[in-house]
């Protein structure tokens, strides 16, 4: 079987963000990037699928030339080929960044590569447009499930699960299909050292989508408003023990 | 699900356009909706009208309500941005060829349509425009505060037969209950003990745990501890995690990384216990304890067991 994973590379932020001056962009200067936690379980599920199944497996981003790094961070973890879809680092809203994808799905089948399972992640940690496998699977006809954080592959056909606020749903699915995946799938595996060495010698395909206005703006970032409010240390003399259960007491837990 | 915040938001977006608010209802429990759509500015109630449409099936849905949009020119089509809201208004979205905004906080319409809406789980907000024949949006949670009106509206529930095909109805996800375990979910627990890093092993998790059942409360941790494989994934509290509105969340040895807000930011109160007094966490919080996890929960656990077993609580030195 072939599984094609659409990535994104986002910035790592830590426990602040801070934005540029013009307050288009997050300050990245002091930050590294990564993968969006949801589809770094999708690269991960990807790369089970094709040890178990057997078959190829191809990552795809569409970013600036710089999310190479990224689609090497998935080729570290056994995925075989990666195809950038090269910006020029403005934003694409989800309508564009759908269409570039689905321009590019087409024109590997036209190359004779079809996808039984096309992976994205639920949602990017950044811009989280919750649509973009959706908008995908609509152009493409395929059936497409969201948020899945159990995936079954027999006989052609996809069985997954996804969590509610009480248990589980279960759909039953005929492949190809587009299945959008929640962290918590799977545990995804540290890239061993083989891994990132040959990662690193091999090709990237690269392509230059044309940028299109899908019709969602951003005009400006900003941060929320933030209540200013003041902590209470305990335990500053005397017993942390004695303090907490006053505040427990305090608060009717105990 | 019924949101009364969509309803709310809704009512105010269409008092400012000066169209009427009309509802869909789909599923099972959709047509018994009209009394409570009355207390909310409601004028037609729409109830698609194929039986086919009892259970949960995303595109056959998400097709009902595009069709629904034309046939009554609406302007502006208003969701809620829960799993299933999201993921019915995207395909939406897909079928009518038109932008979607999730997440959104705010929303002005006119000219430019303008709309605030949630970055990185609320951590980060955005300004941004929808261009588009027909503005199609999703309500973040807790945006604002769901408000009846005073005045009732009568309600005109029409019925509807979308034209569906069996192509629709492909991704069918049918619902399958869990046996109650007993445990207190990590959800709806009134107190969640967390724990990051600073716990120091997957063994270093009996102090929380025990701390958890005394005060009646459910263990999470942050991403760190399911990366390194101390706890499973159910109880990682994040942005792509569990997300909490405990009474008090008890942050054990936890930097406080934004994803990691995100997940508690619903916790009436944080108390956070570190050895950093620097950490993120420790500025966040409303109660903290500097000092090392395993040392202060053996600590709050004595005390506690103590203070059970009738034993007067002793003053602070």
């Amino acid at each position: 079987m072939n599984v094609l994973v659409g990535i994104k590379r986002v910035p790592a932020t830590a426990g602040q963000i801070t934005l540029t001056p013009d307050g288009q962009e997050i300050d990245t200067r002091y930050l590294g990037f990564t993968v969006s936690p949801h589809e770094e379980c999708a690269v991960e599920e990807a790369v089970r699928l094709i040890e178990k199944h057997g078959g190829s497996s191809t990552v795809l981003t569409l970013g600036p030339e710089a999310a190479i790094d990224q689609l090497r961070e998935a080729m570290a973890l056994g995925i075989e080929r990666a195809m950038l879809l090269e910006t020029d680092g403005r934003e694409w809203d989800p309508v564009a960044t759908a269409a570039a994808m689905v321009e590019a799905i087409e024109a590997e089948r036209a190359a004779g590569r079809t996808y039984d399972v096309v992976m994205f992640g639920n949602e990017s940690a950044d811009s989280a447009g919750y649509q973009v496998g959706v908008r995908v699977a609509d152009a493409l006809d395929l059936p497409c499930v969201t948020g899945i954080k159990a995936l079954e592959v027999t006989n052609g056909h996809a069985t997954v699960r996804r969590q509610t606020e009480s248990g589980w749903e279960v759909a039953d699915v005929p492949l190809p299909a587009v299945l959008t995946v929640k962290e918590g799938i799977n545990l995804p595996r540290y890239p061993s050292l083989p891994g990132r060495l040959k990662a690193k010698k091999k090709e990237i395909e690269r392509s230059t989508p044309q940028w299109q206005d899908g019709g969602l703006e951003k005009i400006r970032l900003k941060l929320p408003v933030q209540v200013g409010h003041t902590v209470e240390i305990l335990g500053k003399d005397g017993d942390p023990g004695v303090q907490v259960v006053e505040l427990f007491q305090r608060l009717r837990l105990l | 699900m019924l949101s009364l915040e969509v309803l709310t938001m809704a009512g105010r977006v269409a008092l400012d356009i000066g169209r009427p608010l009309e509802a869909v209802a789909i599923g099972s429990q959709g047509a018994g909706a009209a009394g409570i759509l009355s207390s909310y500015g409601v004028s037609t109630l729409h109830v698609a009208d194929d039986p086919r449409l009892a259970e949960y099936a995303p595109v056959a849905w998400a097709h009902a309500i595009a069709e629904l949009a034309d046939q009554v020119n609406a302007e502006i089509v208003i969701g809620t941005a829960s799993d299933r809201g999201g993921e019915v208004m995207a395909h939406v979205g897909a079928r009518m060829q038109v932008p979607l905004a999730a997440n959104c906080t705010e929303i002005a319409p006119g000219d430019p349509f303008i709309v605030i809406r949630q970055r990185w789980g609320g951590s980060l907000l955005e300004e941004a425009h929808i261009k588009a024949r027909v503005k199609l949006l999703t309500l973040a949670p807790h945006a604002l505060t769901a408000e009846a009106s005073p005045s009732r509206t009568d309600v005109t529930t029409r019925a509807f037969t979308p034209a569906l095909d069996d192509r629709d109805f492909r991704v069918r996800l049918v619902p399958q209950v869990e046996a109650d375990t007993g445990k207190i979910s990590l959800a709806q627990a009134r107190v969640v003990v967390g724990g990051g890093r600073g716990v120091g092993s997957a063994e270093g998790f009996a102090s929380l745990e025990e701390l958890a059942d005394l005060l009646g409360g459910a263990v999470g941790c942050s991403r760190a501890v399911t990366s390194l494989g101390w706890r499973p994934h159910s109880d990682q509290v994040d942005q792509t995690g569990t997300r909490i509105a405990p009474d008090l969340y008890i942050a054990c040895g936890i930097s406080g990384a934004i994803q990691h807000m995100v997940g508690c930011r619903a916790a009436k109160h944080i108390l956070a216990i570190n050895t950093d007094p620097a950490a993120p966490i420790v500025a966040q919080a409303d109660y903290a304890v500097i000092g090392d996890v395993q040392k202060v929960l053996t600590a709050v656990n004595a005390e506690i067991k103590r203070v059970k077993a009738g034993a007067p609580s002793r003053t602070p030195a």
